[in-house]
Protein backbone atom coordinates (compact mmCIF):
# COMPACT_ATOMS: atom_id res chain seq x y z
CA UNK A 1 0.00 0.00 0.00
CA UNK A 2 1.40 3.34 -0.97
CA UNK A 3 1.39 6.18 1.53
CA UNK A 4 0.27 9.65 0.35
CA UNK A 5 3.27 11.92 0.28
CA UNK A 6 3.50 14.14 3.34
CA UNK A 7 3.44 17.88 2.66
CA UNK A 8 3.67 20.20 5.64
CA UNK A 9 0.85 22.72 6.01
CA UNK A 10 3.37 25.56 5.76
CA UNK A 11 4.59 24.28 2.44
CA UNK A 12 1.07 23.69 1.17
CA UNK A 13 -0.05 27.24 2.03
CA UNK A 14 3.10 28.70 0.59
CA UNK A 15 2.65 26.82 -2.67
CA UNK A 16 -0.96 27.91 -2.94
CA UNK A 17 -0.07 31.52 -2.20
CA UNK A 18 2.75 31.48 -4.76
CA UNK A 19 0.39 30.03 -7.31
CA UNK A 20 -2.28 32.68 -6.68
CA UNK A 21 0.24 35.54 -6.63
CA UNK A 22 1.72 34.42 -9.95
CA UNK A 23 -1.72 34.37 -11.56
CA UNK A 24 -2.55 37.82 -10.25
CA UNK A 25 0.82 39.32 -11.21
CA UNK A 26 0.26 38.39 -14.84
CA UNK A 27 -2.73 40.76 -15.12
CA UNK A 28 -2.79 44.52 -15.40
CA UNK A 29 -3.25 46.63 -12.30
CA UNK A 30 -6.08 48.74 -10.94
CA UNK A 31 -6.28 51.56 -8.42
CA UNK A 32 -9.01 52.72 -6.09
CA UNK A 33 -8.64 56.02 -4.27
CA UNK A 34 -10.70 58.53 -2.35
CA UNK A 35 -10.95 62.09 -3.67
CA UNK A 36 -12.82 65.28 -2.83
CA UNK A 37 -16.20 64.14 -4.20
CA UNK A 38 -16.10 60.43 -3.30
CA UNK A 39 -14.25 57.36 -4.58
CA UNK A 40 -12.43 56.85 -7.88
CA UNK A 41 -11.99 53.39 -9.38
CA UNK A 42 -9.53 53.14 -12.24
CA UNK A 43 -8.29 50.02 -14.01
CA UNK A 44 -6.00 49.40 -16.93
CA UNK A 45 -8.29 47.41 -19.20
CA UNK A 46 -8.03 47.45 -22.98
CA UNK A 47 -11.28 45.50 -23.32
CA UNK A 48 -14.39 47.55 -23.80
CA UNK A 49 -16.84 44.82 -22.90
CA UNK A 50 -15.24 42.61 -20.26
CA UNK A 51 -15.46 44.90 -17.27
CA UNK A 52 -13.19 45.03 -14.25
CA UNK A 53 -14.98 47.98 -12.61
CA UNK A 54 -18.67 47.65 -11.72
CA UNK A 55 -21.55 49.01 -9.72
CA UNK A 56 -22.65 46.92 -6.75
CA UNK A 57 -25.16 49.17 -5.02
CA UNK A 58 -26.12 52.81 -4.49
CA UNK A 59 -22.83 53.80 -2.88
CA UNK A 60 -20.70 50.72 -3.46
CA UNK A 61 -18.38 49.96 -6.36
CA UNK A 62 -16.16 47.00 -7.24
CA UNK A 63 -12.85 46.39 -9.02
CA UNK A 64 -11.38 42.97 -9.67
CA UNK A 65 -8.13 41.81 -11.24
CA UNK A 66 -6.82 38.38 -12.06
CA UNK A 67 -8.93 35.62 -13.58
CA UNK A 68 -11.99 37.23 -15.16
CA UNK A 69 -14.46 34.38 -14.60
CA UNK A 70 -13.52 34.14 -10.92
CA UNK A 71 -13.85 37.80 -9.99
CA UNK A 72 -16.91 38.24 -12.18
CA UNK A 73 -18.77 35.50 -10.37
CA UNK A 74 -17.90 37.14 -7.05
CA UNK A 75 -19.02 40.49 -8.49
CA UNK A 76 -22.40 38.99 -9.36
CA UNK A 77 -22.59 37.42 -5.91
CA UNK A 78 -21.98 40.88 -4.45
CA UNK A 79 -24.72 42.49 -6.53
CA UNK A 80 -27.11 39.72 -5.52
CA UNK A 81 -26.22 39.97 -1.84
CA UNK A 82 -26.65 43.76 -1.85
CA UNK A 83 -29.93 43.74 -3.78
CA UNK A 84 -31.42 41.01 -1.59
CA UNK A 85 -30.40 42.80 1.57
CA UNK A 86 -31.76 46.15 0.38
CA UNK A 87 -35.02 44.49 -0.66
CA UNK A 88 -35.45 42.58 2.59
CA UNK A 89 -34.48 45.45 4.89
CA UNK A 90 -33.85 48.95 3.57
CA UNK A 91 -31.48 50.52 1.06
CA UNK A 92 -29.52 52.26 3.79
CA UNK A 93 -28.78 48.95 5.51
CA UNK A 94 -26.56 47.81 2.65
CA UNK A 95 -22.92 48.55 3.44
CA UNK A 96 -19.52 47.69 2.07
CA UNK A 97 -18.18 46.34 5.34
CA UNK A 98 -20.49 43.35 5.47
CA UNK A 99 -19.95 42.69 1.77
CA UNK A 100 -16.17 42.81 2.25
CA UNK A 101 -16.51 40.32 5.10
CA UNK A 102 -18.50 37.95 2.91
CA UNK A 103 -15.92 38.26 0.17
CA UNK A 104 -13.13 37.58 2.67
CA UNK A 105 -14.96 34.52 3.93
CA UNK A 106 -15.45 33.20 0.40
CA UNK A 107 -11.85 33.84 -0.67
CA UNK A 108 -10.56 32.31 2.56
CA UNK A 109 -12.77 29.27 2.06
CA UNK A 110 -11.42 28.67 -1.42
CA UNK A 111 -7.84 29.20 -0.29
CA UNK A 112 -8.07 26.71 2.57
CA UNK A 113 -10.41 24.04 1.27
CA UNK A 114 -10.20 23.95 -2.51
CA UNK A 115 -7.32 22.44 -4.46
CA UNK A 116 -6.93 25.64 -6.45
CA UNK A 117 -7.14 29.04 -4.73
CA UNK A 118 -8.85 31.93 -6.54
CA UNK A 119 -6.32 33.91 -8.56
CA UNK A 120 -7.92 37.26 -7.92
CA UNK A 121 -7.59 40.45 -5.94
CA UNK A 122 -10.47 42.84 -5.41
CA UNK A 123 -11.36 46.28 -4.14
CA UNK A 124 -14.72 47.24 -2.71
CA UNK A 125 -15.15 51.02 -2.55
CA UNK A 126 -17.81 52.81 -0.57
CA UNK A 127 -18.75 56.46 -0.74
CA UNK A 128 -19.89 57.94 2.56
CA UNK A 129 -22.48 60.65 3.01
CA UNK A 130 -19.61 62.84 4.24
CA UNK A 131 -16.03 62.64 2.94
CA UNK A 132 -15.06 61.06 6.28
CA UNK A 133 -17.12 58.02 5.40
CA UNK A 134 -15.30 57.21 2.14
CA UNK A 135 -13.43 53.94 2.32
CA UNK A 136 -11.89 51.09 0.39
CA UNK A 137 -11.61 47.42 1.28
CA UNK A 138 -8.69 45.58 -0.27
CA UNK A 139 -9.21 41.81 -0.52
CA UNK A 140 -6.44 39.32 -1.19
CA UNK A 141 -6.64 35.83 -2.71
CA UNK A 142 -6.36 34.20 0.74
CA UNK A 143 -9.18 36.16 2.36
CA UNK A 144 -7.05 38.85 3.94
CA UNK A 145 -9.02 42.07 4.13
CA UNK A 146 -7.59 45.53 4.71
CA UNK A 147 -9.49 48.79 4.97
CA UNK A 148 -8.04 52.01 3.61
CA UNK A 149 -9.10 55.61 3.59
CA UNK A 150 -6.51 56.71 1.07
CA UNK A 151 -5.86 54.46 -1.91
CA UNK A 152 -5.19 50.83 -2.78
CA UNK A 153 -3.46 49.15 -5.71
CA UNK A 154 -4.22 45.64 -6.92
CA UNK A 155 -2.82 43.43 -9.69
CA UNK A 156 0.54 43.16 -11.41
CA UNK A 157 3.44 45.34 -10.24
CA UNK A 158 1.33 46.64 -7.40
CA UNK A 159 4.35 47.59 -5.29
CA UNK A 160 5.92 49.95 -7.85
CA UNK A 161 2.56 51.47 -8.68
CA UNK A 162 1.83 51.96 -4.98
CA UNK A 163 5.07 53.87 -4.57
CA UNK A 164 4.23 56.14 -7.50
CA UNK A 165 0.68 56.67 -6.22
CA UNK A 166 2.03 57.60 -2.79
CA UNK A 167 3.70 60.60 -4.42
CA UNK A 168 0.78 61.67 -6.58
CA UNK A 169 -2.34 61.08 -4.49
CA UNK A 170 -4.11 63.84 -2.62
CA UNK A 171 -7.34 63.63 -0.63
CA UNK A 172 -8.43 67.08 -1.75
CA UNK A 173 -7.89 66.49 -5.48
CA UNK A 174 -10.87 66.94 -7.80
CA UNK A 175 -11.86 64.37 -10.44
CA UNK A 176 -9.36 65.64 -13.02
CA UNK A 177 -6.53 65.63 -10.48
CA UNK A 178 -7.21 62.18 -9.11
CA UNK A 179 -7.69 60.60 -12.55
CA UNK A 180 -4.38 62.16 -13.62
CA UNK A 181 -2.66 60.79 -10.51
CA UNK A 182 -4.09 57.29 -10.90
CA UNK A 183 -3.37 57.07 -14.62
CA UNK A 184 0.19 58.34 -14.20
CA UNK A 185 0.80 55.81 -11.43
CA UNK A 186 -0.59 52.95 -13.54
CA UNK A 187 1.41 53.97 -16.62
CA UNK A 188 4.76 54.69 -14.99
CA UNK A 189 7.47 56.89 -16.47
CA UNK A 190 8.00 54.92 -19.71
CA UNK A 191 4.44 54.50 -20.96
CA UNK A 192 1.43 56.66 -21.52
CA UNK A 193 -2.12 55.34 -21.31
CA UNK A 194 -4.95 56.64 -23.47
CA UNK A 195 -8.71 56.50 -22.86
CA UNK A 196 -9.05 53.19 -24.75
CA UNK A 197 -6.63 51.47 -22.35
CA UNK A 198 -8.58 52.47 -19.28
CA UNK A 199 -11.77 51.75 -17.42
CA UNK A 200 -12.72 54.53 -15.03
CA UNK A 201 -15.72 55.04 -12.77
CA UNK A 202 -16.58 57.21 -9.80
CA UNK A 203 -18.84 56.98 -6.79
CA UNK A 204 -19.58 60.66 -6.40
CA UNK A 205 -21.71 62.51 -3.88
CA UNK A 206 -23.04 64.69 -6.70
CA UNK A 207 -24.63 61.74 -8.55
CA UNK A 208 -27.79 61.21 -6.49
CA UNK A 209 -29.01 57.87 -5.15
CA UNK A 210 -27.06 55.62 -7.51
CA UNK A 211 -23.68 57.26 -7.05
CA UNK A 212 -21.82 55.00 -9.49
CA UNK A 213 -21.05 56.56 -12.84
CA UNK A 214 -18.71 55.45 -15.59
CA UNK A 215 -16.31 58.07 -16.90
CA UNK A 216 -15.78 57.13 -20.53
CA UNK A 217 -15.53 58.32 -24.12
CA UNK A 218 -15.11 62.04 -24.68
CA UNK A 219 -15.33 62.85 -20.99
CA UNK A 220 -12.39 60.58 -20.18
CA UNK A 221 -10.37 61.87 -23.11
CA UNK A 222 -11.04 65.40 -21.88
CA UNK A 223 -9.82 64.50 -18.38
CA UNK A 224 -6.64 62.92 -19.73
CA UNK A 225 -5.67 65.72 -22.11
CA UNK B 1 -26.50 35.63 4.97
CA UNK B 2 -23.85 33.91 2.89
CA UNK B 3 -22.70 35.26 -0.43
CA UNK B 4 -25.31 34.08 -2.95
CA UNK B 5 -23.19 32.05 -5.37
CA UNK B 6 -24.84 29.48 -7.61
CA UNK B 7 -23.81 26.49 -9.64
CA UNK B 8 -24.34 27.14 -13.34
CA UNK B 9 -27.50 25.02 -13.48
CA UNK B 10 -29.13 26.97 -10.59
CA UNK B 11 -28.02 30.42 -11.64
CA UNK B 12 -30.98 32.82 -11.76
CA UNK B 13 -29.20 35.00 -14.33
CA UNK B 14 -30.08 38.70 -14.30
CA UNK B 15 -33.61 38.18 -12.91
CA UNK B 16 -34.19 39.51 -9.41
CA UNK B 17 -37.47 37.61 -9.12
CA UNK B 18 -35.62 34.45 -10.14
CA UNK B 19 -33.07 35.20 -7.42
CA UNK B 20 -35.76 35.67 -4.75
CA UNK B 21 -37.22 32.37 -5.88
CA UNK B 22 -33.84 30.65 -5.71
CA UNK B 23 -33.07 31.86 -2.16
CA UNK B 24 -36.63 31.19 -0.97
CA UNK B 25 -37.71 34.73 -0.16
CA UNK B 26 -41.50 34.83 -0.36
CA UNK B 27 -42.94 38.23 -1.25
CA UNK B 28 -42.41 37.73 -4.95
CA UNK B 29 -44.81 34.83 -4.81
CA UNK B 30 -47.76 37.12 -5.49
CA UNK B 31 -46.31 38.07 -8.87
CA UNK B 32 -44.88 34.83 -10.19
CA UNK B 33 -45.85 31.20 -9.83
CA UNK B 34 -49.44 32.06 -10.69
CA UNK B 35 -50.06 28.62 -12.01
CA UNK B 36 -49.04 26.95 -8.77
CA UNK B 37 -52.13 28.36 -7.12
CA UNK B 38 -55.75 28.22 -8.14
CA UNK B 39 -58.10 31.08 -8.73
CA UNK B 40 -61.27 29.28 -7.69
CA UNK B 41 -61.63 30.82 -4.22
CA UNK B 42 -64.45 33.15 -3.29
CA UNK B 43 -63.75 36.80 -3.95
CA UNK B 44 -61.85 37.95 -0.90
CA UNK B 45 -62.72 41.47 -1.77
CA UNK B 46 -65.78 43.03 -3.37
CA UNK B 47 -67.07 46.59 -3.83
CA UNK B 48 -69.14 46.20 -0.66
CA UNK B 49 -66.37 44.75 1.41
CA UNK B 50 -62.98 46.35 0.85
CA UNK B 51 -60.00 45.08 2.77
CA UNK B 52 -57.33 47.38 1.49
CA UNK B 53 -57.11 50.95 0.17
CA UNK B 54 -57.46 51.50 -3.56
CA UNK B 55 -55.40 53.94 -5.52
CA UNK B 56 -57.19 55.70 -8.33
CA UNK B 57 -56.72 57.98 -11.32
CA UNK B 58 -53.56 58.14 -13.43
CA UNK B 59 -52.85 59.71 -16.80
CA UNK B 60 -49.87 59.78 -19.14
CA UNK B 61 -49.48 61.98 -22.21
CA UNK B 62 -46.83 61.94 -24.89
CA UNK B 63 -45.15 65.19 -25.89
CA UNK B 64 -42.39 66.07 -28.30
CA UNK B 65 -39.56 65.38 -25.84
CA UNK B 66 -40.98 62.34 -24.09
CA UNK B 67 -43.88 61.60 -21.75
CA UNK B 68 -45.63 63.27 -18.81
CA UNK B 69 -47.22 61.06 -16.13
CA UNK B 70 -49.51 62.20 -13.37
CA UNK B 71 -51.64 60.78 -10.59
CA UNK B 72 -53.97 62.16 -7.93
CA UNK B 73 -53.17 61.65 -4.25
CA UNK B 74 -56.24 59.87 -2.91
CA UNK B 75 -56.69 56.27 -1.77
CA UNK B 76 -60.14 55.03 -0.82
CA UNK B 77 -61.60 52.11 1.13
CA UNK B 78 -65.17 51.76 -0.08
CA UNK B 79 -66.75 55.17 0.43
CA UNK B 80 -64.10 56.34 2.88
CA UNK B 81 -60.95 58.26 2.06
CA UNK B 82 -58.10 56.27 3.55
CA UNK B 83 -55.12 58.40 2.48
CA UNK B 84 -54.88 61.92 1.14
CA UNK B 85 -51.23 62.03 0.16
CA UNK B 86 -50.52 58.64 -1.33
CA UNK B 87 -48.11 58.52 -4.27
CA UNK B 88 -48.92 56.51 -7.37
CA UNK B 89 -46.31 57.69 -9.86
CA UNK B 90 -42.83 56.23 -9.41
CA UNK B 91 -39.58 56.13 -11.32
CA UNK B 92 -39.04 52.59 -12.66
CA UNK B 93 -35.42 53.41 -13.49
CA UNK B 94 -33.55 56.44 -14.82
CA UNK B 95 -35.52 56.68 -18.06
CA UNK B 96 -38.90 55.20 -17.30
CA UNK B 97 -41.75 55.54 -14.86
CA UNK B 98 -44.67 53.47 -13.65
CA UNK B 99 -48.03 54.66 -12.33
CA UNK B 100 -50.38 52.33 -10.49
CA UNK B 101 -54.08 52.07 -9.78
CA UNK B 102 -55.81 49.30 -7.86
CA UNK B 103 -55.10 47.71 -4.47
CA UNK B 104 -52.52 50.09 -3.06
CA UNK B 105 -50.43 47.74 -0.93
CA UNK B 106 -49.99 45.15 -3.65
CA UNK B 107 -49.43 47.81 -6.31
CA UNK B 108 -46.64 49.39 -4.28
CA UNK B 109 -44.98 46.06 -3.65
CA UNK B 110 -45.23 45.35 -7.36
CA UNK B 111 -43.55 48.66 -8.13
CA UNK B 112 -40.76 47.97 -5.64
CA UNK B 113 -40.14 44.57 -7.17
CA UNK B 114 -40.32 45.97 -10.69
CA UNK B 115 -37.75 48.66 -9.83
CA UNK B 116 -35.44 46.04 -8.35
CA UNK B 117 -35.92 43.80 -11.36
CA UNK B 118 -34.78 46.57 -13.73
CA UNK B 119 -31.88 47.73 -11.58
CA UNK B 120 -30.69 44.18 -10.88
CA UNK B 121 -30.71 43.29 -14.57
CA UNK B 122 -28.74 46.42 -15.38
CA UNK B 123 -26.09 45.71 -12.76
CA UNK B 124 -25.68 42.00 -13.43
CA UNK B 125 -25.65 42.36 -17.22
CA UNK B 126 -23.82 45.69 -17.26
CA UNK B 127 -26.45 47.06 -19.63
CA UNK B 128 -30.03 48.30 -19.12
CA UNK B 129 -32.99 46.41 -20.57
CA UNK B 130 -34.62 47.81 -23.71
CA UNK B 131 -37.86 49.71 -23.17
CA UNK B 132 -39.83 46.84 -24.68
CA UNK B 133 -38.02 44.44 -22.35
CA UNK B 134 -39.03 46.52 -19.34
CA UNK B 135 -42.66 46.72 -20.51
CA UNK B 136 -42.68 42.96 -21.01
CA UNK B 137 -41.34 42.36 -17.48
CA UNK B 138 -44.25 44.30 -16.02
CA UNK B 139 -46.64 42.28 -18.17
CA UNK B 140 -45.30 39.05 -16.76
CA UNK B 141 -45.62 40.29 -13.18
CA UNK B 142 -49.26 41.21 -13.80
CA UNK B 143 -49.92 37.85 -15.42
CA UNK B 144 -48.51 36.15 -12.34
CA UNK B 145 -50.74 38.25 -10.14
CA UNK B 146 -53.93 37.24 -11.98
CA UNK B 147 -55.29 34.81 -9.31
CA UNK B 148 -55.32 37.59 -6.69
CA UNK B 149 -56.75 40.02 -9.23
CA UNK B 150 -59.60 37.56 -9.78
CA UNK B 151 -60.31 37.73 -6.06
CA UNK B 152 -60.64 41.48 -6.21
CA UNK B 153 -57.11 42.62 -5.41
CA UNK B 154 -56.31 43.82 -8.92
CA UNK B 155 -53.58 46.21 -10.02
CA UNK B 156 -53.58 48.12 -13.31
CA UNK B 157 -50.48 50.15 -14.11
CA UNK B 158 -49.33 52.48 -16.87
CA UNK B 159 -45.72 52.23 -17.93
CA UNK B 160 -43.94 55.00 -19.83
CA UNK B 161 -40.39 55.71 -20.76
CA UNK B 162 -37.96 57.37 -23.09
CA UNK B 163 -36.76 55.00 -25.80
CA UNK B 164 -33.20 55.86 -26.78
CA UNK B 165 -33.39 53.73 -29.91
CA UNK B 166 -36.46 55.45 -31.28
CA UNK B 167 -35.54 58.78 -29.66
CA UNK B 168 -39.09 59.26 -28.46
CA UNK B 169 -41.31 58.81 -25.44
CA UNK B 170 -43.48 55.68 -25.44
CA UNK B 171 -46.32 54.57 -23.22
CA UNK B 172 -48.00 51.28 -22.41
CA UNK B 173 -51.36 50.50 -20.94
CA UNK B 174 -52.12 47.17 -19.21
CA UNK B 175 -55.01 45.08 -18.03
CA UNK B 176 -55.18 42.73 -15.01
CA UNK B 177 -54.30 39.70 -17.12
CA UNK B 178 -50.97 41.21 -18.12
CA UNK B 179 -52.23 42.36 -21.52
CA UNK B 180 -49.93 45.08 -22.79
CA UNK B 181 -51.14 47.75 -25.22
CA UNK B 182 -48.83 50.40 -26.53
CA UNK B 183 -50.63 53.73 -26.88
CA UNK B 184 -49.55 56.36 -29.35
CA UNK B 185 -50.62 59.56 -27.63
CA UNK B 186 -52.06 59.10 -24.18
CA UNK B 187 -53.21 56.57 -21.61
CA UNK B 188 -55.28 56.59 -18.42
CA UNK B 189 -56.22 54.09 -15.73
CA UNK B 190 -58.16 53.98 -12.46
CA UNK B 191 -61.67 54.93 -11.42
CA UNK B 192 -61.53 58.43 -12.90
CA UNK B 193 -60.01 57.31 -16.17
CA UNK B 194 -63.08 58.02 -18.31
CA UNK B 195 -63.30 61.66 -17.31
CA UNK B 196 -59.55 62.13 -17.40
CA UNK B 197 -59.26 60.58 -20.87
CA UNK B 198 -61.99 62.78 -22.24
CA UNK B 199 -60.11 65.90 -21.19
CA UNK B 200 -56.83 64.58 -22.55
CA UNK B 201 -58.49 63.60 -25.83
CA UNK B 202 -59.92 67.08 -26.33
CA UNK B 203 -56.78 68.95 -25.30
CA UNK B 204 -54.18 66.70 -26.92
CA UNK B 205 -52.12 68.11 -29.80
CA UNK B 206 -49.40 66.36 -31.79
CA UNK B 207 -45.89 67.51 -30.86
CA UNK B 208 -46.99 69.32 -27.72
CA UNK B 209 -44.35 70.94 -25.54
CA UNK B 210 -43.67 69.54 -22.07
CA UNK B 211 -45.34 72.55 -20.46
CA UNK B 212 -48.51 72.08 -22.48
CA UNK B 213 -48.59 68.39 -21.63
CA UNK B 214 -48.27 69.22 -17.92
CA UNK B 215 -51.24 71.60 -18.24
CA UNK B 216 -53.26 68.87 -19.93
CA UNK B 217 -52.65 66.28 -17.19
CA UNK B 218 -53.34 68.79 -14.41
CA UNK B 219 -56.66 69.66 -16.01
CA UNK B 220 -57.51 66.01 -16.68
CA UNK B 221 -57.01 65.11 -13.02
CA UNK B 222 -58.94 68.16 -11.89
CA UNK B 223 -61.92 67.21 -14.04
CA UNK B 224 -61.72 63.56 -12.99
CA UNK B 225 -61.78 64.62 -9.32
CA UNK B 226 -64.77 66.83 -10.09
CA UNK B 227 -66.81 63.84 -11.31
CA UNK B 228 -65.35 60.82 -9.47
CA UNK B 229 -65.48 60.61 -5.68
CA UNK B 230 -62.51 58.25 -5.53
CA UNK B 231 -60.20 60.78 -7.22
CA UNK B 232 -58.69 63.50 -5.08
CA UNK B 233 -58.59 67.06 -6.41
CA UNK B 234 -55.98 69.70 -5.60
CA UNK B 235 -56.16 70.74 -1.94
CA UNK B 236 -54.62 74.21 -1.47
CA UNK B 237 -55.51 74.29 2.24
CA UNK B 238 -53.34 71.26 3.03
CA UNK B 239 -50.97 71.97 0.14
CA UNK B 240 -51.70 68.65 -1.59
CA UNK B 241 -51.33 68.53 -5.36
CA UNK B 242 -51.15 65.72 -7.92
CA UNK B 243 -47.80 64.05 -8.53
CA UNK B 244 -46.58 65.07 -11.99
CA UNK B 245 -43.40 63.65 -13.52
CA UNK B 246 -41.71 64.21 -16.86
CA UNK B 247 -39.65 61.59 -18.65
CA UNK B 248 -37.29 62.84 -21.34
CA UNK B 249 -33.86 62.09 -22.75
CA UNK B 250 -32.50 63.47 -19.46
CA UNK B 251 -34.45 60.97 -17.40
CA UNK B 252 -37.36 60.77 -14.97
CA UNK B 253 -38.01 63.93 -13.05
CA UNK B 254 -40.77 64.64 -10.58
CA UNK B 255 -42.02 68.22 -10.71
CA UNK B 256 -41.99 70.21 -7.48
CA UNK B 257 -45.27 70.75 -5.63
CA UNK B 258 -44.87 74.52 -5.98
CA UNK B 259 -44.78 74.21 -9.75
CA UNK B 260 -47.86 71.98 -9.85
CA UNK B 261 -49.58 74.41 -7.43
CA UNK B 262 -48.82 77.25 -9.83
CA UNK B 263 -50.24 75.32 -12.83
CA UNK B 264 -53.32 74.44 -10.80
CA UNK B 265 -53.84 78.09 -9.86
CA UNK B 266 -53.59 79.10 -13.54
CA UNK B 267 -56.08 76.39 -14.47
CA UNK B 268 -58.53 77.44 -11.73
CA UNK B 269 -58.24 81.08 -12.79
CA UNK B 270 -59.03 80.23 -16.41
CA UNK B 271 -61.95 77.98 -15.40
CA UNK B 272 -63.24 80.76 -13.13
CA UNK B 273 -62.95 83.30 -15.94
CA UNK B 274 -64.82 81.09 -18.41
CA UNK B 275 -67.57 80.39 -15.86
CA UNK B 276 -67.92 84.13 -15.20
CA UNK B 277 -67.95 84.88 -18.93
CA UNK B 278 -70.56 82.13 -19.50
CA UNK B 279 -72.69 83.57 -16.69
CA UNK B 280 -72.56 87.07 -18.13
CA UNK B 281 -73.57 86.10 -21.65
CA UNK B 282 -76.57 84.02 -20.65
Amino acid sequence: MSMPMYVSPEQLMKDKADFARKGIARGRAAIGCTFADGVLLCAENPSNTLRKVSEIYDRIGFVGVGRYNEFDSLRKGGVRHADLKGYAYSREDVDARSLANLYAETLGGYFTHEPKPLEIEMLVGEMGEEPDGDQLFHLLYDGTVMDMRTFAVIGGEAETIRARMEEAWSREADLTGSVAAAVAALAGPDRSLVADDLEVAVLARSNGRRAFRRVEGDELMGLLS
Amino acid sequence: MALPLFRPQDDPGPSFIGLLDQVGMGPAEAFVWADKRRADGLPIESPERQLAPHATTLVAVRHRDGVVMAGDRRATSGNLISHRTIEKVFPADRHSGVAISGTAGIAMEMVRLFQMQLEHYEKVEGKALSLDGKANQLSQMLRGHLPLAMQGLGVVPIFAGYDHRQEAGRLFQYDVTGGRYEERDHAATGSGMLHASTVVKLRYREEMSVDDAVDVVVEALFQAADEDSATGGPDPIRGIYPVVATITDEGFQRLGDDLVAERTATLLASLGASTAAGGASS
